[in-house]
């Protein structure tokens, strides 16, 4: 997937290339279903189901389970669809943002008010 | 002749639409934001453009990554505003102008620019937020026509800066080689710096989105020396979105002149910059 030579990586910063959207294919389509509101009830009526459907191996399975944003994304979530998932338990990208920093909305929030001073 | 009359540039973030759909005008957060836009809805006014074409990027709603295009353009009598997953109420359809967009189409791809043609394209927040933004009052569009074009940011690799001002400077090209008389304005959504995933959740470079404001306007040149890769570094991985910004700059082909413009910190997890720029023949 390298045929470019990989620049200097960003931390704290997953590029979604290639190797990220076939790794997360599974994941993400599950994710862009959930457009509709059927999907979204189908998915909470039955998880684990839902997850299987779409053929989410383990390590998806484990994320979405977790609800956890970091894990999501290293098992090849991509954060457009990523989004929709959240927006089935209300979090917005700022509650978002708050748990992959580990830090309260609150906090998250003020530091992005800072960013302008 | 149709004419570029000018551009525009805006956020599009789905908190604004959330923020309109709720009424919050006033509310202490959003005041200074909103309060930027009377200016620019005041010469839409005065100008009355026929037609807007809307570079945006899609979010997942119209295409996923079965089928990812690096650019395409709506083709459709008109598109629909569909859910997107989050709350956002769909908006009533926003009447397209096939005729502009196959003239365009034949035109950039007569200047090797392979773009994905859509007679039918659903238009996210990407595309309804600015249209919010600039015509709160529909009935104010009058018999405005809308032209969304896409450009893929959401799997890399992106198309480079470069790449993005030369197709601007193509469909600059083929707007004011279409034969009709219509005054067109292009609108360049997203941005400016703003990170959504990962530990680095919430980079915001002030300094950077600052220098973007000044350099779009006089010397957008300097901004496509960028690679995708230092517009992540520099603005996060959202910031990318600047490309918008540059196809939306390429199509002013005439004397541009800076009418308004406003940068403020934070709207969600965006620096959100507004521009109005004046193409004068």
């Amino acid at each position: 997937m390298t045929s470019v030579s990989a620049p200097e990586p960003i931390p704290g910063t997953t590029i979604f290339d290639g190797s990220m959207a076939m790794r997360g294919y599974a994941l993400n389509k599950m994710c862009y279903s959930f457009n509709e509101a059927e999907s979204r009830k189908a998915f909470l009526a039955d998880e684990d189901a839902y997850c299987a459907k779409y053929g989410l191996n383990d390590e998806q399975k484990a994320a979405v389970k977790a609800r956890n944003v970091l894990q999501l994304i290293a098992a090849g979530g991509n954060i457009y669809y990523l989004a929709k998932f959240a927006g089935i338990f209300g979090l917005n990208v700022q509650d978002v943002g708050a748990q992959q920093t580990g830090m309260t909305v609150e906090d998250f929030k003020a530091k992005l008010v800072a960013a302008g001073v | 002749m149709a004419r570029i009359v000018g551009g525009i540039t805006t956020s599009h973030i789905p908190a604004i639409g959330n923020a309109i759909a709720r009424e919050m005008f006033e509310d202490p957060y959003w005041k200074p934001f909103f309060d930027a836009y009377p200016p620019v809805r005041a010469w839409l006014d005065e100008v009355k453009p026929d037609v807007a074409i809307v570079v945006y990027n899609d979010h997942g709603l119209n295409f996923f990554l079965d089928k990812m295009p690096t650019f395409s353009v709506g083709a459709a009598p008109e598109y629909q505003n569909k859910d997107e997953g989050w709350g956002l109420q769909p908006l009533p359809p926003y009447p397209g102008d096939p005729e502009l967009s196959w003239h365009i189409i034949n035109s950039v791809v007569a200047e090797d620019f392979d773009l994905c043609t859509c007679q039918e394209m659903a238009v996210d927040h990407g595309f309804t937020v600015p249209m919010s933004l600039l015509w709160p009052d529909r009935a104010k569009m009058g018999g405005l026509k809308t032209i969304p074009l896409v450009v893929n940011t959401v799997q890399h690799p992106l198309p480079s800066p470069a790449r993005c001002f030369k197709l601007g400077q193509a469909l600059g090209r083929a707007v004011e080689s279409f034969d009709k008389d219509l005054k067109v304005v292009v609108i360049g959504t997203g941005g400016l710096s703003h990170q959504l995933d990962g530990e680095r959740a919430g980079f915001i470079n002030k300094n950077f989105d600052l220098m973007c404001l000044e350099k779009i306007v006089d010397d957008p040149e300097a901004l496509t020396k960028y690679s995708i890769h230092d517009l992540v570094r520099l603005a996060g991985a959202q910031g990318a979105e600047l490309i918008l910004w540059l196809v939306m700059r390429g199509a002013l082909t005439g004397t541009v002149s800076k009418l308004h413009s406003n940068y403020h910190i934070p709207i969600s997890n965006t620096g959100a910059g507004l521009l109005l720029l004046e193409n004068a023949a």
